[in-house]
């Protein structure tokens, strides 16, 4: 799948046909073509892009000679894509009217991260509601766990508390709304994962 | 980064006249039916303005038949309203005077501020 790796801006909301959507801003490219991937040499075919600057001081040596190789100065965020390889070469610059008004785009991103969260809010657990028959300070407990003497074990895969999100998420089916190609910005319809300024991939 | 916002919203209106709380508005809503439009009017008293820039809303609550109260919320820079027209200043202390659900009939009015 061709695409592009952004960055979210942030949320806003835009009339669309008189009714107003939700939306999500996203700086979308430009994009340097770092490296091609050919059958003969690498066994598949990938073009790899980069987005956003870097300061060559933070770069390390091994890097800064894959970027020299290419003729583009550091980029922070490297990714693979699948477009055909022979209609690229390296250097190239991509941008935001990859997209079209009216696309249909999946984005990938990484989920705010919440901590090590209970049950209530990680699994969507009712709780335990009750007030009486001999409940209390169990509000936001997981309830009974296992059975009896068999299994007398809690089985494998028991949902419970632990660490949420901070997990990667693919949003499938955003709208594009609108393309300003000349400002690398695409407006999608409902959210993206991640907090504003974040890295996102754009497919198509 | 403001600025990529702007952009994007740019249905933003520029003829807004200046209101808030406690003032008498008359919201002027094109309802379109089929390949018809025409316009309906829906005045009340300003309860509250919501949000900033294009996003900002305000809530403007009348009474029907005498005792009911409806309250709409419209979105201040929505392409279906056609205009605001501010009929009367109320003065009132608060920027959302949600109080006046409560009341009715005579203790529900508003003094004028006059200018």
């Amino acid at each position: 799948m061709p695409g592009l790796i952004g960055k979210k801006i942030g949320m806003t909301s835009i009339f669309v046909e008189d009714k107003m959507l939700a939306c999500t801003l996203l700086e979308v490219g430009p994009c340097f073509v770092t490296q091609i991937k050919t059958r003969d040499k690498d066994g598949y075919e990938a073009v790899q892009i980069g987005f956003e600057e870097k300061k060559e001081k933070h770069t390390t040596k091994p890097l800064l000679g894959h970027f020299s190789k290419a003729g583009v100065t550091p980029k922070r965020v490297l990714k693979e894509f699948d477009f055909n390889p022979s209609d690229y070469k390296l250097g190239d610059i991509l941008k935001a009217d990859l997209f079209q008004e009216g696309d249909i785009v999946s984005v990938v991103g990484k989920t705010k991260g919440k901590g090590f969260q209970g049950v209530v809010k990680r699994h969507g657990f009712a709780g335990v509601g009750g007030q009486t028959h001999g409940q209390h300070n169990r509000l936001r407990h997981p309830g009974s766990m296992g059975a009896c003497s068999f299994p007398s074990r809690v089985f494998k895969g028991k949902k419970l508390g632990g660490q949420t999100g901070g997990n990667q998420v693919t949003i499938q089916n955003l709208k594009v709304l609108k393309v300003y190609p000349e400002k690398n910005l695409v407006v999608v319809s409902g959210s993206v994962p991640g907090s504003n300024g974040s890295y996102l991939i754009i497919k198509k | 980064m403001r600025a990529l916002f702007d952009l994007v919203e740019d249905y933003k209106k520029t003829d807004i006249p200046d209101f808030k709380a406690g003032d008498t508005v008359a919201a002027h809503v094109i309802i379109k039916e089929g390949n018809k439009e025409r316009i309906q009017v829906f005045q009340g008293i300003v309860i509250q303005r919501r949000g900033s820039g294009a996003t900002e809303t305000v809530t403007i609550r009348k009474i029907s038949a005498g005792e009911i109260g409806v309250e709409r919320i419209f979105p201040i820079h929505s392409p279906i309203i056609s205009k605001f027209e501010v009929l009367r200043k109320g003065k009132v202390r608060r920027a959302r005077i949600f109080y006046i659900r409560k009341l009715k009939g005579k203790s529900a009015r508003i003094k004028e501020k006059l200018s």
